[in-house]
């Protein structure tokens, strides 16, 4: 009960720490959640482990977190889709080199009520509009992730501004996608979530896609192996190998044919070298 | 609603079936927990022991601080934790950051409060109880405190089950300084949270009830330890 055991107890559990991660072939990727919670890394890391023999674990928040964990180099490799935050990540120095890695879409998800009526519009800023002036309750993100930026720049393109009813129809969660999803379930509120997300989501209750296929909701991810002058303790070889597998022929393959119920989740578009 | 009834057939399957990557994250669950609790009675014990017994000025705002403690949570010692433990932060060097380590480091900051706490009242207590003997005996304070603990091993057992139960059952600390990182730092608590976010209601509900019954074995095996320890002492 004295210092010494205590300073003895904490010695040890160091000692057991720096151990588990002496194994150099390890990586970390800070992710956004859609591609980790719709479980297409559960379909890639696996070929991509029997490929290089490369460890991945993957830290999975919202792209705003992923990018300050990243910049504070708690991370070799950043996997998010806000493609102007990660061009500022990349023009500030923290990452090498921004790669288009795929895309899907972003879905508006409404009660089968459909109480203000979007329905198969295909407008999203009408349907938006539409939803402001019935009030009819819409659960944002609120988190600054980029689906959140994403919504925000579109209710700006539509010249509303949401936050003005804070509280009152536009509610702001503060969470990540899932838990907003639940949360816009369970008061009636129309939910912009991405595709991925909505086919993998468990709690659709009787919630279906109201409004899809405009151009503007396109989502873009994109990957970064960060800068190792930045960071000097980054697993940068393994980064840039992990980056380069994930656009090259054989990741892009996988990330194709990686599908929920027969559908394709993720659409590869690198750029071809 | 019909979430609670298959939550039940879920989880009596997830056992049944002996789910490898259940087994895995109730071990680390445990492994965390317990060393936390173990670490947080190493420092909080010798701190309450002293509290109880000693008399100084400014004691009354230490307990008052000592208390306030018990109610820090847990998203803040997460994110104090990240911050020291960061690549970019003081202690950044250590690589600790996504280890089960700077998991049971956040819990043992979170709980060492409630037990130091906890068991200064205890103690204090047993003290009143027994001061006019130890003065008989002339004892030290060293020995004082030594006695009283011993004594009042059985009451701090409690004290150490409600650490332990205020650390296996938090979320906050644990998913930002572990991260969730599958088969790495995915506990009972954060995969309850994934599940949750991934509208699996049933499967996070059924982990629910399995920490359930893992806490009910935590604090089965100490009553059992009691009992058969057939004790005189005071409880």
């Amino acid at each position: 009960m004295n210092l010494q055991s205590i300073f003895g107890a904490s010695a040890i559990a160091l000692t057991f720490a720096t151990g588990a991660l002496a194994a150099d072939q390890t990586i970390l990727v800070q992710s956004t959640t859609s591609t980790a919670n719709s479980g297409l890394y559960d379909h890639l890391l696996p070929l991509f482990h029997d490929t290089t023999g490369i460890q991945v674990n993957v830290v999975a928040v919202g792209t705003g977190q992923a990018i300050k964990n990243a910049q504070n180099c708690d991370g070799d490799v950043l996997l998010v889709h806000a493609k102007t935050a990660e061009e500022a990540f990349v023009d500030a120095g923290y990452g090498t080199l921004r790669t288009d890695l795929m895309y899907n879409d972003f879905v508006i998800v409404g009660p089968a009520t459909d109480p203000a009526d979007i329905g198969g519009m295909a407008d999203v800023q009408a349907a938006l509009s539409k939803i402001a002036a019935t009030g009819g309750g819409f659960a944002s993100r609120g988190d600054d992730s980029g689906t959140h930026k994403k919504e925000l720049a579109l209710w700006a393109e539509a010249g509303i501004d949401p936050t003005s009813a804070s509280g009152d129809w536009y509610r702001e969660t503060g969470s990540g996608m899932g838990a907003t999803l639940n949360a816009g379930i369970g008061m009636g509120a129309y939910v912009m979530t991405d595709r991925a997300t909505w086919i993998s989501f468990g709690n659709k209750q009787d919630y279906v896609i109201q409004v899809e296929g405009d151009d503007a909701l396109f989502n873009q991810y994109g990957v970064i192996p960060v800068n190792s002058a930045k960071c000097p303790s980054a697993n940068i070889d393994a980064a840039r190998i992990f980056a380069d597998w994930l656009t090259s022929p054989a990741g892009q393959e996988a990330i194709a044919s990686y599908r929920i119920d027969g559908q394709q989740l993720f659409f590869p578009n690198a750029p071809k070298s | 609603m019909q979430s609670i009834g298959e939550a039940f057939s879920v989880a009596l399957h997830l056992v049944a079936t002996g789910d490898a990557d259940l087994f895995e994250i109730v071990l680390l669950s445990l492994h965390v927990s317990l060393s936390a609790t173990l670490l947080a009675g190493l420092l909080g014990l010798p701190v309450g022991a002293l509290v109880a017994v000693a008399r100084f000025p400014g004691r009354g705002a230490l307990l008052v601080v000592m208390n306030a403690l018990m109610g820090l949570p847990p998203v803040v010692v997460g994110l104090l934790v990240y911050l020291y433990l960061s690549r970019s932060g003081p202690l950044g060097f250590l690589g600790l950051l996504y280890t089960p380590t700077a998991m049971i480091i956040a819990q043992t900051i979170l709980i060492a409060p409630i037990i130091a706490a906890l068991s200064r009242q205890v103690l204090e207590d047993l003290h009143a109880e027994y001061a006019e003997q130890f003065r008989s005996l002339c004892l030290s304070r060293r020995q004082t405190v030594l006695a009283l603990l011993w004594d009042g091993r059985y009451s701090l057992l409690t004290v150490g089950l409600a650490g332990f139960g205020r650390a296996v059952a938090e979320v906050g600390a644990v998913i930002i300084v572990g991260g969730n990182i599958d088969h790495l730092t995915r506990v009972m608590t954060t995969a309850i949270a994934l599940e949750t976010s991934k509208g699996n209601l049933a499967l996070a509900l059924a982990l629910g009830l399995l920490l359930l019954v893992i806490a009910l074995g935590v604090n089965a095996a100490v009553q059992t330890l009691r009992m058969s320890a057939r004790r005189q002492a005071y409880v």
